[in-house]
């Protein structure tokens, strides 16, 4: 973005334009939402190891629940990450559409 | 120490002097000395971080943890892992839109004054001083294990390589060492981990239930409780490991090494793999030495299990493997606490000299004379205090560190990427706050407190129960911000904007970086 440099960015402009305020919002609700969620998944764990029995049971073999959901958060870290940037390349292409239409406005 | 020793012990010498003596010639400027010039591609990031945060205790630490208490030494794989999400999802891209150096660099992208600095920089000091003295004196122990000569000689070789590959060559050879122990651990890991399933047949499932009976725990060998009974301080750790990864500031120090934010992503999808793979095997690990090594050959080896992976090497490949993997442990030592130079040395003569004391006014060429002399501090500090610890059970100060990162850093750099009325004070309020709670419950906690003589630092009963008191400090963090925040007027709208903007959008990254 060396097409920035050398000129002021009126930063507050492009903070209330509607375009970023939309981005924003949804960039961080999304952000926020899967946080929560890969959190609360997480913390489980503990919960359930050290306050209930449900996963010490057996499930194949000799091997019990908990090595599953350990193994299942193994997954979730692999899968949200590679979900994540997904996501934040569609964010960032709306990131560059907001710079343009900044940018049309400034020379107008 | 033997010929395969020696000889693979000479060669991690040889090779990281040699990058060393490359990097040098690249390491003029303060960018280049803090950040490698921030021209890292994803990749080598993504290896680089990984060599940065498998430590010792993670390698030898947890195949040890699994090797005596199965499935319970397992919870921190699972904790250091899915840390990363918290990294990619809430921490990179902000900090590398925001930041240039340090955590101080990015709070004050937003409030330039010296307090916020300060206290950014305090925090950062105390981890890097935890957290280096708990790898040091490991190392010290573990390479009078390996190699067979005295703790304050082993201290002394670590101290001075990690002093060598900083002061000389910065971020670049400091990068280039952890991408190459990350390259050598997950070789080793992987050979040793081949070898483990190899004599089960290859069988996950064969793999169980000859461990459901290998050890003298019998079933209970393969489910949670053999090393945590108390559910609250097991929740706490694992709150502390998950949320401290975000705000530990060697790591956080990585995503300046790269140009953007799509770069910084990309180095955490590098890293998660790495890390995760590797934390897959070291169930293998573990469950190895319990079964062809033994728990009482680990045990006195070594109490804390330190020595069970060396030993499952020596005992499966013979004196080239055990040679091979001390070699690789040697490598994963250096690679750490040279992270950790940098990023005390970074707060020390960036933060503290060049932006307070100097305000900035201060020439390239001082910067990056200021920064070496800062590494030398830090370095002298850091060995003398492990000299001076040998006797100390330290082992619990690694999960101290994650705890003040997640107490002390962590509701900092969230408030300030996310929250627009937060201000300097609140800022203040939540280092301090997260900081100095941190501290004073470990300082009354079993850690340091025992009955009994010699189980830890002093003799006597501890005031709280939890080992990790994250289940509260980092609550305390985040509400001393708040509290902080509101106790003040200041509020400055028009400069959140500017954050918001780059934060969102790397707008204006060219001016802050290179």
């Amino acid at each position: 973005m060396a097409k920035d440099s050398g000129k002021q960015i009126d930063y507050e402009r492009i903070a209330k334009m509607e375009s970023f305020r939309q981005l924003s919002r949804k960039k961080n609700s999304f952000l926020w939402t899967m946080a929560v969620i890969f959190f609360v998944l997480y913390m489980l764990l503990p919960v359930l190891t050290s306050y209930t029995e449900i996963l010490h049971q057996k499930a194949i073999g000799e091997i019990t629940w908990v090595w599953f959901y350990s193994f299942g958060l193994f997954i979730m870290v692999w899968g949200l990450a590679h979900f994540y940037v997904g996501r934040a390349n569609k964010f960032d292409k709306e990131a560059r559409e907001i710079i343009d239409e900044y940018e049309r406005g400034a020379g107008q | 120490m033997s010929l395969p020793s020696i000889v693979m012990f000479l060669a991690i010498v040889a090779v990281t002097l040699y990058i060393t003596y490359w990097a040098s010639k690249r390491t003029s400027t303060a960018s280049d000395f803090y950040t490698a010039g921030g021209g890292l591609k994803g990749w080598q990031n993504g290896l680089a971080i990984s060599g940065d945060y498998l430590s010792a205790a993670s390698f030898l630490g947890i195949a040890g943890s699994v090797a005596l208490y199965g499935y319970d030494g397992f919870y921190f794989s699972i904790g250091y892992l899915v840390a990363y999400l918290v990294v990619l999802y809430i921490v990179a891209e902000p900090l590398r839109n925001l930041g240039k150096f340090t955590l101080a660099d990015m709070i004050t992208a937003r409030f330039e004054m010296a307090k916020v600095r300060g206290a950014a920089a305090l925090s950062t000091i105390v981890i890097v001083l935890f957290y280096m003295i708990a790898q040091l004196v490991g190392a010290g122990a573990l390479i009078q294990l390996l190699f067979g000569i005295p703790y304050w000689a082993a201290v002394l070789i670590v101290g001075v390589m990690m002093t060598i590959y900083v002061l000389f060559g910065g971020m670049t050879a400091t990068s280039w060492v952890q991408i190459i122990k990350a390259v050598l651990l997950m070789f080793g890991t992987a050979i040793i981990s081949i070898l483990v399933l190899l004599k089960f047949d290859f069988s996950i499932i064969r793999m169980f239930s000859e461990m459901a009976t290998a050890t003298d725990a019998g079933e209970a060998y393969l489910n949670p409780g053999l090393l945590y009974k108390n559910g609250i301080n097991t929740i706490s750790t694992l709150l502390a490991l998950v949320l401290g990864t975000a705000g530990l500031p060697h790591i956080l120090m990585r995503f300046f090494t790269v140009k953007d934010a799509q770069t910084a992503r990309s180095s955490v999808i590098w890293a998660t793999w790495i890390v995760g793979i590797f934390y897959v095997l070291t169930i293998f690990l573990g469950f190895g030495a319990a079964a062809f090594v033994g728990k009482e050959t680990i045990v006195a080896a070594n109490p804390a299990g330190n020595m069970a992976a060396p030993l499952l090497a020596e005992e499966l490949g013979g004196d080239i493997l055990f040679a091979f993997v001390s070699a690789v442990a040697f490598a994963t030592i250096l690679a750490v606490v040279a992270g950790l130079v940098l990023s005390g040395a970074s707060a020390l003569s960036h933060d503290i000299y060049g932006q307070i004391v100097k305000k900035g006014k201060i020439t390239e060429k001082e910067q990056v004379i200021a920064a070496r002399i800062g590494s030398l501090v830090i370095s002298v500090i850091s060995i003398l205090l492990a000299l001076g610890a040998q006797t100390l059970n330290v082992a619990f100060l690694v999960s101290l560190a994650f705890c003040i990162a997640a107490s002390a850093n962590l509701p900092v750099i969230i408030y300030t990427i996310y929250w627009k009325r937060f201000n300097s004070n609140g800022a203040v309020w939540a280092i301090i706050g997260g900081l100095i709670t941190a501290l004073v419950l470990v300082a009354v906690s079993p850690n340091v407190w025992n009955p009994e003589p010699g189980k830890a630092i002093f003799v006597g009963t501890p005031l709280v129960s939890l080992t990790n008191p994250a289940i509260i400090s980092v609550p305390v963090g985040f509400i001393c911000g708040w509290i902080g925040t509101i106790l003040s007027k200041e509020t400055d709208y028009a400069k959140y904007s500017e954050v918001e903007v780059r934060a969102q959008t790397g707008i204006s990254v060219n001016k802050v970086s290179h």
